[in-house]
């Protein structure tokens, strides 16, 4: 692989940021704004969903900035910002064995129920 | 698990039309044609906010100033849209800003015309909002996900773009003589470089059939080309302009309209940076990056301080991370 694609994928940066030793995060800074990811939550009863990400200075800024850039359509009542790095994420090779105890629990749905026709309300 | 099972999953979610995601093994190849192709698409939106933003002070009414505002924030949002996608590859921002500012990464060759009169905020939003439209719609359905979903966000918001532009290519065809003729002239200087933005011809196209076997192009360039030319040749007569094309003539038996050659001289030259603005767009994003170096620092520094000075109102130390 070509030296300047550094894999960044969701939930590495918290580990390597712990391994790669510490930085006072008071005094000095990166000279790249941290990566923040979006989430919206369109209208009052529906839940925040992820819109995309942005770079800023702080939380502050990144909502600011998610307003701007994911809002001007009135397309938000609540904006959540979380820094990339804090994002945890399952990894997809791990799914069949993550997922397979729920693949055969088919109890689980409620066409699984052989019940007679007359029966109301269930 | 080995690449080749890997590859084998690969290929079974592309043919099964299921999205291919952040944390997915995907073919170095894949990985390395999607930051260029995403990222060159982000350069695009944002040198793509200077043709028109010349046009924003001199705007004819309030209205206009407004909308073309509106326009020209809309395109610097999908620019980011754009940068959040590919950043999701493993390539950073600050790495892909270089590749622009250097040269290494191109942008749509489209940008490189200066736009001369108020018509062609007309011209532009109606013809090469149109032609981006008919590349982007498909592209909201490419294999990887975030890209899609980048494509349908900007899709929503694309619509608006094309509506604004032919209304004043509308207005002006009803106007004066003068307006009449402002707004041919600019339909005669954009016709043939929106033409091109589909990319080179079929038969000249090497990278189209990988794209296409990995879905992330659905359609070849001159199909979409094609398509454009049936659709926006009907629009035109609706606001009785000519189409700058002699040999532009509809073809019964095939049920598309027949065009004219286009100069690929042209093309190319423009692509290598012989265009009449390319040296101009890449200057003024390259002065904009660099005098707002103390703006992203003075933020920077702004935010630590306020940190500070929070954990000290809280009665904390600063932790060392």
């Amino acid at each position: 692989m070509s030296s300047i694609f550094r894999k960044n994928l969701y939930g590495d940066y918290g580990d390597r940021e712990a391994a790669g030793g510490s930085e006072n995060g008071a005094d000095s800074f990166r000279s790249e704004w941290p990566l923040w990811e979006v989430f919206i939550r369109s209208k009052a009863g529906l839940d925040h969903k992820h819109a995309g990400s942005l770079h800023a200075a702080d939380a502050a800024m990144a909502i600011e900035n998610a307003r701007d850039v994911y809002t001007r359509r009135m397309e938000g009542v609540s904006i959540w910002v979380v820094e990339s790095k804090y994002i945890h994420a399952s990894d997809p090779n791990d799914a069949d064995a993550l997922y397979e105890p729920a693949n055969d629990k088919i109890y689980r749905h409620p066409t699984f129920y052989d019940l007679p026709d007359e029966l109301k309300h269930m | 698990m080995s690449v080749q099972l890997l590859e084998q999953q690969f290929y079974e979610k592309i043919d099964n039309e299921v999205s291919i995601e952040p944390r997915d093994w995907m073919p170095d190849q894949y990985r390395k044609t999607l930051i260029r192709q995403i990222s060159q698409h982000a350069h695009s939106e944002i040198v793509g906010m200077l043709p028109e933003g010349n046009w924003i002070t001199r705007a004819p009414s309030l209205r206009r100033k407004a909308v073309l505002l509106a326009k020209v924030q809309d395109e610097g949002g999908h620019g980011l849209y754009l940068y959040s996608a590919a950043e999701t590859l493993g390539i950073s921002r600050d790495e892909m800003l270089d590749q622009l500012h250097t040269g290494k990464a191109k942008y749509s060759s489209i940008f490189n015309y200066p736009t001369l009169t108020w018509a062609d905020m007309g011209a532009i939003g109606w013809l090469v909002d149109g032609a981006a439209i008919m590349n982007q719609v498909p592209l909201c359905r490419t294999s990887y996900g975030p890209y899609a979903r980048a494509m349908v966000r900007v899709c929503k918001e694309e619509s608006f773009h094309q509506r604004q532009g032919f209304e004043i290519m509308l207005q002006l065809s009803k106007g004066t003589e003068v307006q009449k003729k402002m707004a041919q002239d600019a339909l005669n200087r954009w016709w043939w470089p929106s033409l091109m933005m589909f990319g080179p011809p079929d038969d000249n196209s090497p990278n189209t059939e990988l794209s296409m076997r990995w879905r992330i192009k659905r359609f070849t360039n001159d199909e979409l080309r094609q398509k454009f030319v049936d659709v926006t040749v009907e629009q035109a007569k609706l606001i009785g302009l000519t189409v700058p094309d002699p040999d532009l003539k509809w073809n019964e038996e095939r049920g598309h309209y027949d065009f004219g050659k286009i100069n690929w001289d042209e093309f190319w030259n423009v692509v290598k940076g012989n265009g009449p603005c390319n040296r101009q767009r890449l200057e003024t994003r390259r002065k904009a990056w660099e005098e707002g170096k103390w703006v992203r620092d003075a933020a920077l520094a702004h935010a630590g301080k306020r940190k500070t000075r929070k954990e000290k109102a809280a009665g904390q130390e600063t932790v060392a991370a």
